[in-house]
């Protein structure tokens, strides 16, 4: 039990991760609360969306899993896998964008926040990374970027960096998912199309199969930094890359059906939709 | 000053990652630069060889290198030792700027006797330093190195996993160069050779 608890206490305290978190929760219920109110209740099963990836993401940043993160290579990929996959997932899964919006104190959120939202700088630097293709590149690019074995010792050595790579994993992840994942109409909203979701979700599994495969395949040990600065078991430094590749390789392959699927059941209903009113519009003509 | 020390520490990170991006050897260094990515020299361990209390303020003057391992290492810490002596033979009486700090991460089995003989044997500017596991904590998650321990077999006999990383720091204590198991000994004397007469 004691020990238990020493593992969730962190490892390397971060006031920005308690703050973020703490303040996403309180936001969000605080907006949940003010729309039960206003009579548009927020469904259950979006508040335990949220609030399972907001929990999964602080505990692989604030506990001692983020020692042991620091140091397996695989228990490091594991940790990606969650932060820039599942996590950001779930918490864009609950489109939680209107219940925190409706958690923030009004004045603050009509004076200052929705005014630097719809700014000119901040709506093209937002369209501009939301652009589908740029997304995809990004979100690849990024695992791409902090895997180059002289980055990736960087990374791990360098607390500002190694920071750097989680917050950015952890953000881009969530512009990814709430492209693919939104539910607001194509047409009206200029979300991307479902062809076109699909076909990121394509784009970004093929490349981490490749990369998953290479470094699992691969026969000597490409990231050096753990055997330089120790692992906390005895474990060969090979079985490690290889466990570390097939997380790159097959979960997070996975991931882009998930997303698939859950675009097909948007696309179905978007069609459903359409399709009630093409039948309204064909009951009227043959009722007329 | 924390968050000046903060911007620094940014800006020496950023920095060495765009030297990756072209090459860490760019400035003539031929084990890894990473200088001012990690935190200055600082601990508080027992001399094995005096049984007296040092710190970091010690070494100032010299060029430490800081590696961590225990005595009943069978291949990875005699290896090393034995390329950094072989490196200190290279700097010939340049050596007497140099100390080599060996921790131990085992001082269950590591008494200081063991540990003095252990590193007298790699030449006299090795020092093997032990501390209680507290000190031991603080200085590994310093330099983002950690160890851990094998199952004993039927001798009580274990194997312990540790970090094979040399960092190198340079005579005011800040962090310069990381040598490893693969980098030759003429390459590190050469390197140390250029720290020393920076002074």
């Amino acid at each position: 039990m004691t020990s238990m608890l020493a593992f969730l206490a962190p490892w390397e305290f971060s006031p920005t991760v308690l703050l973020a978190c703490l303040g996403a929760g309180a936001l969000y219920l605080r907006g949940a609360a003010r729309l039960r109110r206003d009579g548009r209740p927020v469904g259950a099963w979006r508040g335990i969306a949220f609030f399972a990836g907001l929990t999964l993401a602080y505990l692989v940043l604030q506990t001692h899993y983020d020692y042991l993160a620091q140091h397996v290579f695989w228990v490091h990929r594991l940790q990606h896998l969650i932060l820039h996959h599942l996590a950001p997932l779930l918490i864009v899964l609950a489109t939680p964008h209107e219940v925190l919006g409706a958690g923030l104190p009004e004045r603050l959120r009509e004076r200052v926040l929705r005014p630097l939202w719809f700014s000119a700088p901040v709506r093209a630097v937002y369209r501009t990374l939301q652009q589908p293709w740029i997304a995809s590149a990004l979100f690849v690019g990024l695992i791409y970027f902090w895997l180059i074995p002289d980055i990736h010792l960087y990374a791990m050595l360098s607390v500002p960096l190694y920071n750097l790579m989680n917050w950015g994993m952890l953000v881009d992840g969530l512009l990814f998912w709430w492209l693919i994942v939104d539910p607001r109409p194509v047409a009206a909203y200029g979300t991307p199309g479902h062809v076109t979701r699909i076909a990121m979700l394509w784009l970004v599994m093929l490349p981490q199969i490749a990369l998953g495969a290479y470094i699992a395949l691969s026969t000597h040990d490409l990231y050096t930094v753990y055997g330089l600065c120790g692992r906390p078991w005895p474990i060969s430094p090979l079985t490690d890359q290889q466990i570390g590749g097939l997380i790159t390789w097959i979960p997070a392959a996975m991931m882009s059906v998930v997303g698939g699927l859950i675009v097909l059941r948007l696309w179905v209903r978007a069609g459903a939709g359409a399709g009630r009113r093409w039948g309204g519009v064909r009951r009227e003509v043959c009722g007329a | 000053m924390a968050a000046a020390g903060g911007r620094a520490a940014w800006v020496a990170a950023l920095s060495a990652l765009l030297l990756a991006g072209c090459s860490a050897r760019d400035r003539g260094w031929r084990t890894t630069d990473i200088s001012g990515i990690m935190p200055p020299l600082k601990f508080t361990l027992t001399d094995s060889k005096t049984g007296g209390v040092v710190n970091a303020h010690d070494f100032r003057g010299k060029v430490v290198l800081l590696y961590f391992g225990y005595t009943h290492c069978p291949d990875v810490c005699p290896t090393t030792l034995a390329d950094l002596a072989a490196a200190l033979r290279e700097l010939g009486a340049r050596a007497r700027d140099v100390r080599v700090l060996f921790v131990s991460v085992d001082p269950a089995r590591d008494s200081a006797a063991v540990l003095k003989e252990y590193a007298a044997a790699f030449g006299p500017e090795v020092i093997g330093l032990r501390g209680d596991s507290e000190e031991l904590h603080r200085l590994t998650r310093r330099y983002r190195v950690t160890y851990g321990y094998g199952r004993p077999d039927a001798h009580g006999d274990y194997e312990v996993s540790h970090s094979s990383a040399v960092y190198v720091f340079d005579t005011r204590g800040e962090v310069r160069l990381l040598a490893r198991p693969t980098d030759r000994p003429a390459d590190l004397a050469h390197d140390l050779g250029r720290l020393i007469a920076e002074g």
